[in-house]
This record gives C-alpha cells, structure tokens and sequence, in this order.
C-alpha cells in the first residue's frame, strides 16, 4: 500500500485499432526485406457478402415442393448465343480457371475427376492445358490470357469452350506471377521460360485492346474453332455495368464476374486487398446491363468469389446469375487448411484456416506445389471423390432452399426471394431490408 | 502476275464469306495453291489452317490474318492490319507492305517476313518464331520475347527488347533505345551464323550479317531483387 503512494497507476497496454498487430509486422516485414508482400488466396477482410442476405422461404401466399419427391431441376446451358455447341452442366456451379503451374498435376486431375462425377466444368489457367486435365475433364473450359502461356491451336480445338480472361477477382488490371519455386522443367517447358526464374506476365493482351478490338478477336477465335464452341469473357468486379454491357457488344456468349474474394496463385497483398469489388456488390449492376441490352439468360452469367455453399449459390442466382464457379472452396474441398497438417503449417509459420503461402510451393497438402514429393501426397482418385461429394453437397443445399421458395428449377429463383439483413447489402443488391420494402436509394435518397 | 495466279483455287471475298473462305481452307482435304481475291482489309483471313497449302491474298489484310498458322504458307501482297500471324505455330506469313502493330505476337513457330515496316510492339511476347523485317520495327518491339530471333534491317523504336527473356534480336539500323534488362551482346559465330539462315530463309540479299547488331536479355530481371525495383 505504501508503495503505491509512490508509483502512479500505469494503464492497461493499448493496441491500436489503426496501427493493429498485423499492421505492425508488415511494416516491419517490408523495411526488412524491401519487397511488397506476395501470397495467394482472395481478400481476408470483412465484406458484405452473400451471408447478408436470407431467402424467405413459403408462406401462406406462396407454396413449397416437397424434398426429394418433387423436382427440382439444376440443368444449364451456357453459351447459346452464337456457339454451335454450347456446353450443358448438370449443376450450374463449375471449378474456376487454376493453372497447371499454380497447382500440382494431382490437383488439376483431381478437380478434372471431380467436376465429371457430377456433370459439370472445369477450367484451364494461366499456362496451357496438359493432357491430364483434359483426360479428366470431360468438359474444359480453355483461358485465353494475356501471356498466352502454351497457347495453342490444337488445344484451342480440344476444348469444349473458350474463356478470354481481360482479369480477375483478386487483382483487375493485374498480371499474373508466378514465382521460381514453382517454375519446375515441366511448367518452364510449357510456358517457355527459363527454369527457376520469377515470372512476370503482362495484363494487357498482347494484339488487342479495348472494346473494338476484343469484338474481332473474338471473332477470329470463332473462326479458328468454326463457330463451334462458347466463348467466355471474364471480368474482375470492378466497373460491372460497363464491363458486361461491352463483353455482350464484343460478342460474348458467356461473362464470367470474379469478386474481389475470388484467389490468386501468387498476387501482392496490397493488390489483393484494395483493389476491386466485393462480388454481392457487382452482381446487380450486371444483370442489369443484361436487362438493359434484352441479353438476360441470352448471354450467361457466371460468378464467382467467395462463394462456399449451397446457400450461396442460390443467392447468386435468386440475383440473376446462371451459375457460379469456386476455386478457393474446391482447394479446401481437396484438403487445403485441413487441420490433420497442423504441424507442417506450424513449421512454415501458420496455421490450419490461415495457410496463403501458395507462391512458395511448399504446400503440405501438394496442392499449390510442383515438388514431387509434396504433390505426391494427394491422391487424384479420393481427391476426385472429395470434389464430387462437395459439388454434390453444394446442389442439394441449393435445391433444398430453392423447393422451399416453391421452385422448380434453381434458375426459377429470383430477387422476390431475398431479403437483406444489412443496410449496405440493401443498397448493393436493391434487395429490401427485411421486415420493410425499402432498400437505400428507393424512391430518391 | 495473271498466268501464276489463274493456275490457283480462288476466292473472290466480294462473293464469298469469311466464314466461307476459313471454312475451305481449314477442310481436311484442302491441298494446292489458293488465291483470296478483293481482302479489302477484311480481318481474320486466313486463320486457324492446319494443311501445307499456299495462299496469296491479293490486298491489303485486317486484323490477325494468318492467325495460329500452322503449315500453311501465305503471301499477302498488301499491308496487314493488327497481329498479323499472331500465335503462328509453323509455316510462313510473308507481307509485301507494311505490318501493323504486334505483327507476330506470341508466335511459337514458322517464319514470318516483312518486307516493309512493322508498328509498334513486332514480336511481342514471342515464343520461338522467327521474325524479319526488311524495314524498321515501332516502339516495344519484341516486349517480353522468350525466345525466338528478331531481324530487323532497319532501325528500332523505344525500347526494344524490354523485359527480354531468351529471345535474340538483330538490328543493322539505330536502335532509338534499349528497354529494361535488354543489353547489347557479342555477336557470336552461333548467333552469325542463325542470322545468315534467317536472311537468306527470308529472300534478303541486299544486307550483310555482319552489318547487324546483337541484342539479348540481361537477365537481371529473372529474380525479383528490390535493388532493381526501379527497371520494373
């Protein structure tokens, strides 16, 4: 008590909400190593996401289906527009564009296996198509990109559809990368780049730019594969409106929309936090400029970006959307952050939820990796399996919420069936906030 | 001129399609010599062939013709709009006028000849065809070529060669200014001697290898270093 009197009572130590701790250790990071930080994975900050909105399920005014007993159909058709073979899935979710490069050969067999099992697409990367993925894919979708990366015409005309990706969720106006450790003889060989270098590739296409010009290349694709197959555009999340309404003036028969959510192989960290939209935010506006342009469920609509469930995937299509893909969640699916590699993650200093060092290629789970060793550990077979359960997983939640809302196809799902629980998913989605009819902006501000 | 040609297939593009006309030359049985009549800078002509034919397109050509050629040898006897030969895997694109700009963008394979001037951005991210210009190349030619030869007889815009991987390229002109980690180097006896074979390939008499400048990647990009963050 005495000593009290003497020492003045000193506060509590206090973080700051600015300067938080993983602020403080990228400062530190970064003056210690003077490169900005690279990692992989999507945005981890909080946004407003699919979880912001519920579905309102039947009433008195609106009847159910019964579970299991009546239909409830999932089909899609993607690319009716001008292809003379569009693609059918039978589930309107479908495996995102990840490289061979980006994940191990066992990976992309995986997600190949996978996809099939339950009749639907998988889709090429940054890189060229081996001829595992398309063994075991028995639909591939085949991305144009900037780099061109083993860009073929051979493959061009294997594939079942074409994607021409102007950019990505995790960085729109962003090239790719793809650091040394994962340039191994076969990546390099395919790619031709020395081996072990750190590739840079561009973000612009190399002989086309603009609106115009993208209408004549899409042409010229067309005309090399006879008119035969869908051609994709996909767009980051950032200008949605504008960026839908001149894919479908270029002549898109499907757009892919990848929010800010959606992963990356390797990508700064600034890049991937700051740049872009959150995908709830960008579906509105581009069913509308699909509305607007009389195109809606002409030209499809894909998106993608942190989309994990069955629930999600309703959501986006109740908006409008024709179907999503994941990436993100099919690595999870595949065994990515299991917690069974605790020990592994703890020794590259992470853990199980938290692991993004995919650049690096030392990936325990031998997803985002060329070592052989490391890639050896998954199994294509039960990795498939994993695939298969998920995406199963994924339609019966869907229909499950769709018979529910008393529909009999998932694309019978619409906005009627949502409501917002936050004032800025009300404002982003033009979906009232529950329990009024008003979302921010109705009827003026 | 009229007696070689009336011994080729032709197609008037006054009379037939784009579509039409792709659609014969990439049948399976297409075999012989082809004359594509009135291109009247149509773009697209020519694109996706797969057989050892010859083609002449009699004019002046839109965007990407010859696109993604593989085997199949044309000539066109005009200028040649954006892309030209883009993504070529083999055979030959030989233009008798100018080239736009990417002429021979991320071209894999084949022979592609200019024999005038090319735009801006020739060769770019080219990926093992070799490329000769009689004239001069625009600004960014052969921006991120990983490897391939670009022969350029005249003179060079800004920054050539920027961000080079493997790729050499050759210039007998000026060359205004070198991009980022792209270096002059020493012409070896190797290097002497591809270029040799790529003049005479390309029907260029008139100059001398040994007139020709070197040029290849510095390499001091290939791992990211933050003392060179200033070239990036």
């Amino acid at each position: 008590m005495s000593q009290s009197k003497n020492t003045p009572p000193r506060t509590t130590p206090r973080f700051s909400a600015t300067f938080d701790q993983f602020t403080i250790s990228e400062i530190q990071r970064a003056a210690a190593t003077g490169i900005y930080d690279i990692r992989g994975a999507g945005t981890k900050r909080k946004l407003p996401h699919f979880d912001d909105l519920l579905f309102l399920g039947a009433s008195i005014s609106r009847y159910p289906l019964e579970g299991y007993r009546e239909r409830c159909d999932t089909d899609v058709v993607l690319g009716t527009r001008f292809a003379k073979k569009p693609i059918r899935l039978k589930t309107p979710v479908t495996v995102a564009g990840m490289s061979f490069g980006a994940l191990s050969a066992q990976a992309k067999e995986a997600l190949g296996r996978g996809a099939s099992a339950v009749g639907t697409s998988t889709t090429t990367g940054d890189g060229g198509m081996t001829p595992e993925e398309r063994g075991h894919s028995s639909i591939l979708v085949y991305q144009y990109l900037p780099s061109r990366y083993g860009m073929n015409p051979d493959d061009l005309r294997r594939a079942d559809a074409i994607e021409v990706v102007v950019g990505q969720g995790a960085k729109p106006g962003g090239g790719g990368m793809l650091l040394g450790q994962k340039i191994s003889p076969r990546v390099a060989k395919m790619r031709n780049l020395p081996e072990g270098i750190d590739q840079r590739s561009a973000c612009r296409h190399p002989d086309w730019t603009g609106p115009d010009d993208l209408e004549i290349k899409i042409e010229e694709l067309r005309e090399i594969t006879g008119w035969e197959k869908p051609i994709y555009v996909k767009v980051g999340a950032s200008r949605p409106y504008y960026d839908v309404s001149l894919a479908v003036k270029a002549g898109a028969d499907v757009i892919v929309l990848d929010g800010m959510q959606g992963g990356t192989a390797a990508t700064q960290e600034v890049f991937i936090e700051h740049v872009g939209l959150p995908i709830l935010s960008a579906i509105r506006s581009a069913v509308q400029a699909l509305q607007d342009l009389g195109m809606h469920r002409k030209v499809q609509l894909i998106v993608s970006g942190g989309i994990r469930s069955g629930a999600d995937m309703a959501k986006a299509l109740a908006l409008g959307a024709d179907a999503v893909a994941i990436g993100t969640a099919a690595l999870i699916a595949l065994g990515d952050q299991s917690p069974d590699l605790a020990e592994e993650y703890a020794k590259l200093g992470t853990v199980p939820g938290a692991y993004d060092d995919w650049q690096e290629g030392r990936d325990p789970a031998g997803i985002t990796t060329q070592d052989p060793e490391l890639a050896s550990r998954l199994d294509p077979i039960l990795g498939g399996r994993r695939i298969a359960n998920y995406l199963s997983v994924m339609t019966m939640e869907a229909q499950a919420i769709a018979r529910a809302c008393g529909k009999s196809h998932l694309h019978n799902l619409e906005p009627e069936d949502l409501v917002s629980l936050t004032m800025e998913a009300a404002a982003m989605t033009k979906i009232p906030l529950a329990g009024t009819d008003w979302y921010p902006g109705k009827n003026g501000f | 001129m009229s007696a070689t040609l009336s011994n080729h297939q032709a197609i008037d593009l006054r009379e037939s399609t784009i579509r039409e006309l792709n659609a014969v030359l990439q049948s399976e049985d297409v075999t012989g010599s082809w004359l594509v009549s009135h291109p009247e800078g149509r773009h697209s002509i020519a694109v996706g062939l797969t057989a050892p034919i010859d083609i002449i397109i009699d004019g002046q050509a839109g965007y990407y013709a010859g696109g993604m050629n593989q085997h199949a040898n044309l000539v066109i006897k005009g200028n040649a709009g954006p892309g030209v030969a883009e993504n070529m895997m083999s055979g030959s694109v030989r233009i008798e006028g100018n080239a736009s700009m990417a002429a021979g963008a991320t071209a894999h394979g084949g022979l592609l000849v200019i024999e005038g001037d090319a735009g801006a951005r020739c060769g770019i991210s080219m990926k093992g065809v070799n490329i000769v210009v009689r004239g001069s190349v625009g600004h960014m030619s052969a921006f991120m070529a990983q490897s391939g030869n670009l022969v350029v007889c005249g003179d060079a815009g800004d920054a050539l060669g920027d961000s080079l991987y493997e790729a050499r390229i050759f210039v007998r002109g000026t060359v205004k200014s070198l991009g980022a980690d792209c270096e002059e180097k020493d012409m070896s006896a190797e290097d002497l001697q591809i270029l040799r074979g790529l003049l005479e390939e390309a029907g260029i008499t008139e100059y001398s290898a040994e007139h020709f400048r070197c040029y290849g990647s510095a390499r001091r990009l290939y791992n990211f270093h933050v003392d060179n963050a200033a070239a990036y």
